[in-house]
């Protein structure tokens, strides 16, 4: 189950990069991205789940003697608890510099983009 | 129950592939957006199999909701451009 | 085309790595040292109940002071960037629907107390500061559809978020002096484990970054919404 969530995490990445390398319109761009984040934060949960333990909280199934035996590692869920918060915050910012971007040029398609050509 | 999971876990994975295709080769710039964010809710159960309810509950909240609305949000005000 | 045949031989490239950290992979049987300290000493230690939260807000308290920061920062450059692009009158727009804005005001006060339980009870259940937050911004998106023209005031967004900050840091700054460290949530009383007044100050400040990036998100949209129609 972690390896079938872990070969979707890979491919979600691949599939963001193919679709941030040719997609010529700012928005879709940015789409991608998202895509890709998702994809990682999958793979970085995967590698932290272990076959036939709960989740990292304690109650009345779960006692404190018992946890090292009975939940998954708690590590790689609180560095996807930042990335995904985090995630927003840039694509906010990605977004906040394409609307700013097709104010000036009315348009989101990046081969129009061409000040920086040499 | 439990003899389900791997099947629903494929069947996850499934849909959260075909939904990027979508969101990549597709048209319309709105499906690719919704898609994107159906990749992010599907995710977010997938979180929940994996046995990461914390990671799940931010996915659902921020990844699929709120990214979502931004996306709108600034595809609304370009609207009448050449996105497409 | 010779952009498209160099972006597959790339994806060829990362595939090829991803393929062999995915052959090469083999799940640990046993949980790994840091995993194995968490686990065995969270409860004892903070008495927190959900060992994320723990390690969110406590043992790697200040990685989570950087993420709140960078949110901040990424709020506030976001302002900086659209503040120019504020229409200067009020736009003209139809009128919601009469169920969207009633709806909206009977919604809203239930999506801030969803919020807050959210938060308050980040320390026992899944959830906390950040989900919390994102649900109290999701009730201003609400508040934002049923009224595009609405106005949030910046001013209140942004005096929340630096009190939050503020109180945030004196917390830090508390359980320098009183208990072990910069961010220590021991100075409160633990409590029992499971209840919702214990893990001592983990409450408090998850409520804090809660109310924070609840503020960060909202000045988010709100920049977002207010920009001008091209």
């Amino acid at each position: 189950m972690a390896y079938l969530a872990m070969a979707t995490g890979f491919l979600l990445i691949l599939i963001g990069f193919y679709g941030a390398l040719t997609n010529r319109n700012l928005l879709r761009m940015i789409v991608a991205f998202t895509i890709a984040d998702t994809g990682v934060n999958i793979v970085i949960v995967a590698i932290g789940y272990m076959r036939g333990r709960t989740a990292p909280i304690l109650d009345s199934t779960v006692s404190a003697a018992a946890a090292v035996q009975r939940i998954i590692d708690p590590v790689p869920q609180a560095l996807v608890l930042t990335a995904i918060v985090i995630g927003l915050g840039v694509t906010a910012l990605m977004l906040a510099y394409a609307y700013k971007l097709y104010e000036k040029k009315r348009t989101l398609d990046i081969a129009r983009f061409t000040e920086l050509k040499g | 129950m439990s003899h389900l999971l791997p099947w629903l876990t494929a069947l996850l994975c499934f849909t959260m592939v075909v939904a990027a295709l979508v969101a990549i080769r597709g048209k319309s710039t709105p499906i690719a957006i919704l898609a994107a964010g159906l990749v992010s809710l599907v995710a977010s159960v997938l979180f929940l199999i994996l046995a990461s309810p914390d990671v799940a509950m931010t996915e659902a909240a921020i990844g699929s909701g709120l990214t979502t609305f931004l996306f709108f949000f600034v595809l609304g005000r370009v609207r009448r451009g050449d996105h497409g | 085309m010779v952009k498209r045949l160099i972006a597959l031989a790339l994806l060829a490239v990362f595939g090829a790595v991803f393929a062999t950290l995915l052959l090469g992979y083999t799940p640990d049987s046993e949980l790994n040292l840091t995993a194995r300290y968490y686990a065995e000493r969270t409860a004892a230690e903070l008495g927190a109940a959900n060992i994320v939260t723990a390690i969110v807000v406590t043992y790697r308290g200040l990685d989570t002071l950087g993420e709140v920061t960078v949110l901040f920062l990424a709020a506030a450059i976001v302002g900086l960037v659209l503040a120019n692009s504020r229409p200067g009158q009020a736009r003209e727009r139809a009128p919601v629907g009469e169920l969207l804005t009633t709806g909206t005001r009977f919604l809203v006060p239930m999506i801030l107390l969803l919020g807050v339980y959210v938060f308050v009870n980040g320390h026992l259940t899944p959830g906390g500061g950040f989900q919390g937050g994102a649900i109290i911004a999701s009730a201003v998106l609400l508040m934002l559809l049923a009224n595009p023209l609405r106005h949030f005031s910046h001013n209140l967004i942004a005096a929340i978020e630096s009190l939050a900050g503020l109180f945030y840091v004196t917390l830090g700054l508390a359980g320098l002096f009183l208990a072990g460290g910069f961010l220590d949530n021991r100075i409160l009383p633990l409590g029992n484990l499971g209840e919702l007044i214990s893990a001592g100050a983990i409450p408090v400040i998850y409520s804090l970054i809660g109310l924070k990036v609840g503020a960060e998100f909202s000045s988010m949209l709100a920049s977002l919404a207010e920009t001008e129609e091209l």
